[in-house]
């Protein structure tokens, strides 16, 4: 069993099939299926109300009805998300201090600045696609998708042809034999 | 502004078994995210095929049974269209998506914590502009929440067993290659010794 955990990598159809089971435990538990960026929009909202009320008021975010940011299950969740994966690189030692991934410097060069200017706008723009779409590959990807959700799987077909575009134009069919 | 404890502690344990999996499952990396994308490693496709089939058997359980209910999102063409374009560059840009930023940032990645940084960014704006966008995604289609099995007119158990078939006959075609491969690296390996 320890040494099973103290491994590296686990195949990605006992990992797929673990996290099936996972969904199981949420809906059996919760009765809510797995997301990350929920959690994000309700930190967000949560921040804009305690650092200037007044534009809160105004807002016509905050009377929604599918809206009611507050510190809850998924949130809790993505915390738990940095903890697993922190305890899993601990034990078996895959741990790493990068700052600028080997194909992205290969890319674009050696700039950790460029690299962090160019992780910050993408985590952004994801961000606010994601909170267009109501979910991410999580919560539609996976939890949306095995609920059979039209919603999700249109997402996830426009998110993936968007990503795969996207990263043939930046790293190009060269790109593709350096992985 | 807190939910229940009981609730904070489960959302807590489910999210260390999904980062522990995530990291073992090897979508923490930048590599595998754009290898992804670029069409040269399908780790993550596999990892998404098997857990959809696999969850999904639970879940229509859970729903038949009375036990749960179902959770979708509304089929809002606007907001899936664009968002998806959107989240499709920054998922490329980034080169992390944001369950594995945060196990990205967990396994000690710093590119991906300035990542969550931008992503809580990309939150505030969701929110600070949610009135100006709103009646731009409220003029495409909205179909409500509706499944796939509703559209069609058909069994859920139906879609349940046609992604089980999916999903198998991918692993299978995988890791028979992936043995053919081993087997006829070993071969190589062997007549070099030979030589």
């Amino acid at each position: 069993m320890m040494e099973m955990l103290r491994k590296a990598s686990w195949s990605p159809y006992v990992a797929g099939s673990l996290i099936g089971l996972l969904s199981w435990f949420s809906f059996a538990s919760v009765d809510k299926p797995i997301g990350i960026t929920t959690a994000f929009e309700y930190t967000a909202a949560l921040i804009t109300q305690a650092v200037s009320p007044e534009t809160a008021s105004t807002n016509p975010y905050y009377t929604a009805p599918d809206k009611s940011p507050k510190i809850d299950w998924e949130w809790m969740l993505v915390i738990g998300v940095f903890i697993g994966a922190f305890i899993s690189s601990r034990l078996s030692g895959d741990r790493t201090s990068e700052d600028v991934p080997d194909l992205w410097r290969k890319r674009f060069g050696e700039g950790v600045s460029k690299r962090f200017a160019a992780a910050f706008i993408g985590g952004a723009v994801m961000m606010f696609g994601a909170r267009l779409a109501q979910g991410c590959t999580s919560g539609h990807g996976i939890s949306g998708a095995m609920q059979l959700a039209v919603s999700s799987w249109v997402f996830v077909v426009v998110l993936f042809l968007s990503g795969v575009g996207t990263a043939f134009l930046l790293y190009g069919k060269k790109g593709a034999n350096h992985v | 502004m807190f939910d229940e404890p009981s609730n904070l502690f489960l959302g807590l344990l489910t999210g260390i078994f999904f980062g522990f999996l995530l990291q073992k499952g090897r979508v923490a990396k930048f590599p595998v995210i754009i290898g992804q994308l670029l069409l040269k490693d399908w780790t993550v496709v596999k990892i998404m095929l098997t857990a959809v089939a696999v969850g999904s058997i639970g879940v229509f359980t859970l729903v038949s049974m009375g036990a749960a209910e179902l959770h979708i999102k509304p089929a809002m063409f606007g907001g899936l269209l664009l968002g998806g374009l959107l989240f499709g560059i920054g998922m490329s840009v980034l080169g992390y998506c944001p369950g594995t930023s945060v196990a990205a940032c967990g396994e000690g990645r710093k590119d991906a914590m300035v990542g969550v940084v931008g992503m809580i960014t990309g939150a505030l704006a969701y929110v600070w502009f949610y009135p100006r966008y709103q009646p731009i995604l409220k003029s495409f289609p909205d179909w409500g929440k509706i499944t796939l099995p509703e559209l069609t007119a058909t069994s859920p158990w139906l879609w349940v067993l046609g992604l089980l078939i999916l999903a198998a006959t991918n692993a299978y075609i995988f890791l028979r290659r992936s043995t053919v491969a081993v087997r006829h690296d070993t071969r190589r390996r062997g007549n070099a010794r030979t030589d």
